[in-house]
């Protein structure tokens, strides 16, 4: 890494972590409880250049790489995940996939709002009978002349509510052929497409996640990203980039989770000591950095791979099957180390406890990364 | 309008203060340097102005390299240029006079800076530069307009504030709220890297004060407690305990 790179991603680091201090920290509680999606905060992201970090200046974005968007999302989660999934969510997913596979009007015409903050992305791939396997779905899009007809529903939408424009897969050949999904991009208001239910969630709650429904929802064909049939193979792409984000958002969740530990070890008074000197809570503070570095080692590594241009499914995998189990072990112990006061609202654990479960589940369970890494590896 | 900031580079207000080498030096070991939180208020303020007045906004630090950080900082936010005068900043008088020699040079309109640094919050390096440029000078300034090449201010003053008004060019001392903090956003970043940081010689002159000795201050007592409706005892604890009073 060059001076200037490092430099750059210092400076990202401290504006970011100064938004959220003064943002985003003050609200966390009552955004949780409530489960209030704050799209003000994601209008201010947008100000900030956070909302199309990947997206190039030409299309109102900010022209940066994996790295610096790696960078910026563990700033965000580690203060509060549920915004970090939401900001990973809208840039790597439907932004991203309308810069890769859009075409230049589409480009032109949606980029540079959703780079600006204006709108809000959604990406629809999950269905109720088809997570894992969403090779199988079940949405489908009919073919009418220069219209397709779609109809069926997308479950676990993150932003299926307040998302402004979405990106939607739905099959347009037989069921499980790679090539039998077709990527479309929808506004929202248009005739037929309407969200449903949202989802009351474990963690996470800030990010809203909730239902869209396709009845006779007739689009024109200048609203199909790509070719027909490669919606699938696109996302899967998208996908390969996506849990890069995830990744960031598992680090940044844990290292909120042990930064609030290890804080707290050395400050907590029990038999006369601060309980960090004890060696069962000291060696919990030592596993729990030592996994964060590795996470972290990993997610960048599989983000200057992606910046180089080069395949990365692998090591965006295997990064983001670490880290997310990192998150959720590392903000278990953290619970631990607080004691009965981690098990309140009172202070920040609780929260990251609830919250770090997603990371194991989002864009490819734990067992589905496993999956990925082990056809790689023995590939040939 | 042309306008000069000057920003110090300060340890972060949550930094664990210590001291090396006999307590003749600060330990800027794992200390997070910012821009002096004051000197953003002026920063904030002055690129508000750029933005009503047009003109150049240029930002200025006494420091060595360690400070070019905050100095990229400050241009991400939206100054067009800096400058850094290279070298370690003694104390106000030395910062003061190597300000001057710019500020002379350039004749800017409106000088601001912070009303003082967080590090060693003197308070003066305005008052000096006013004065040895020949211009006046005003601090704590809280509210700031410029219209028809007049500024019209308000300062803090005890129990109040003043309302002034004055022809430039002028040095202010600032604090919150002439503004808010600016955060750069992502472009600002990156466009940092292309705006000019000129890096001067420091004109010599000799220091007027030496530093002997740091002290941190004790650390706190303990707390105690005394019934609300116990005053006497609170007085007697004030005069013999504490011997505040
Ligand atoms: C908060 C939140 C936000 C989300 N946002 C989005 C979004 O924006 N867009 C979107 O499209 N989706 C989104 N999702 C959906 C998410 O990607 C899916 O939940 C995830 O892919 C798992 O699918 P599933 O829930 O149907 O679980 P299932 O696929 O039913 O899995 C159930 C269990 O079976 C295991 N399993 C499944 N197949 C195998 C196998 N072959 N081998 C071994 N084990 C297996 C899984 O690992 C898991 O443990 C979101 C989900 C959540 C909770």
């Amino acid at each position: 890494m060059t001076t200037e790179t490092a430099e750059n991603q210092a400076l990202i680091e401290e504006t970011v972590r100064d938004f959220a201090e003064r943002y985003i920290r003050p609200n966390i509680r009552e955004w949780d409880e409530a489960q209030f999606f704050p799209t003000e905060i994601m209008h201010q992201m947008g100000e900030l250049g956070l909302m199309g970090i990947l997206v190039p200046v030409e299309y109102g974005g900010s022209g940066l790489g994996y790295r610096e968007y790696v960078a910026a999302l563990i700033e965000v989660s580690k203060v509060d995940p549920s915004i970090g999934l939401s900001l990973a969510a809208h840039n790597s997913l439907c932004t991203n996939h309308i810069l890769m596979f859009g075409n230049e009007d589409q480009k032109q015409r949606y980029l540079p709002k959703l780079a600006s903050g204006q709108w809000i992305g959604a990406w629809g791939l999950t269905e109720p009978n088809t997570g894992s396997d969403a090779g199988n779905m079940q949405t489908v899009a009919v073919r009418d002349g220069d219209h397709w007809t779609l109809n069926g529903s997308k479950n676990f939408i993150t932003h299926g509510k307040s998302g402004n424009v979405t990106v939607v897969i739905a099959r347009t050949g037989e069921p499980g052929d790679k090539h039998g999904a077709t990527a479309f991009v929808i506004e929202q208001g248009t005739p037929g497409f309407t969200s449903g239910r949202k989802e009351d969630k474990l963690g996470m709650r800030a990010s809203e996640t909730a239902e869209l429904i396709f009845q006779d929802c007739v689009i024109p064909d200048t609203q199909r990203l790509g070719e027909v049939g490669e919606g699938f193979i696109q996302s899967l792409k998208i996908l390969d980039g996506g849990r890069i984000s995830i990744a960031a958002l598992s680090v940044g969740t844990a290292v909120g989770a042990y930064e609030a530990a290890r804080d707290y070890a050395k400050e907590r008074k029990q038999f006369g000591q601060s309980i960090s000197r004890f060696q069962g809570i000291a060696f919990k503070l030592a596993d729990m950095y030592t996994d964060i570095q590795a996470s972290k080692m990993l997610t960048f590594d599989a983000a200057d791979t992606k910046d180089r241009g080069e395949k990365v499914s692998l090591q965006s995998s295997v990064a983001k099957y670490h880290a997310s189990e990192t998150a959720v072990r590392v903000s278990n112990e953290a619970v631990q180390v607080f004691g009965g006061y981690g098990f309140t609202k009172d202070y920040p654990v609780e929260k990251f406890y609830r919250d770090s479960k997603l990371c194991t589940i989002g864009e490819g369970t734990s067992e589905i990364q496993k999956l990925v890494i082990s056809r790689e590896i023995l590939r040939g | 309008m042309k306008i000069l900031v000057c920003i110090t580079s300060v340890p972060d207000t949550t930094a664990k203060i210590s001291f090396t080498q006999d307590n003749t030096q600060f330990n800027k070991t794992g200390v997070q340097f910012i821009i002096g939180p004051y000197d953003d208020y002026a920063l904030a303020r002055a690129v508000e102005l750029k933005e009503q007045h047009g003109g150049s906004l240029t930002v200025l630090n006494v420091g060595t390299s360690d400070s070019d950080p905050q100095i990229r900082k400050a241009l991400a936010i939206g100054a067009d240029d800096a400058i850094r005068i290279d070298t370690e900043p003694t104390d106000s008088y030395f910062v003061a006079a190597q300000i001057a020699e710019i500020a002379q040079k350039n004749s800017y309109d409106l000088i601001l800076m912070g009303r003082e640094s967080i590090d060693f919050n003197s308070g003066v390096v305005h008052g000096l530069v006013g004065e040895m440029l020949g211009i006046p000078s005003y601090s704590p300034v809280m509210k700031l307009e410029i219209t028809d090449g007049k500024a019209e201010f308000a300062r803090e003053i005890d129990g109040g504030k003043e309302f002034l008004e004055a022809d430039l060019p002028l040095v202010l001392g600032c604090q919150e709220p002439i503004a808010e903090w600016k955060i750069p956003n992502m472009r600002g970043i990156m466009t940092a890297r292309s705006k000019p940081l000129n890096v001067v010689p420091a004109t010599p002159m000799d220091d007027l004060t030496v530093l002997k000795k740091y002290t941190l201050p004790a650390p706190k007592g303990e707390c105690k407690m005394i019934a609300a409706e116990d005053a006497e005892q609170l007085i007697a604890l004030l005069r013999t305990e504490a011997k505040v009073l």
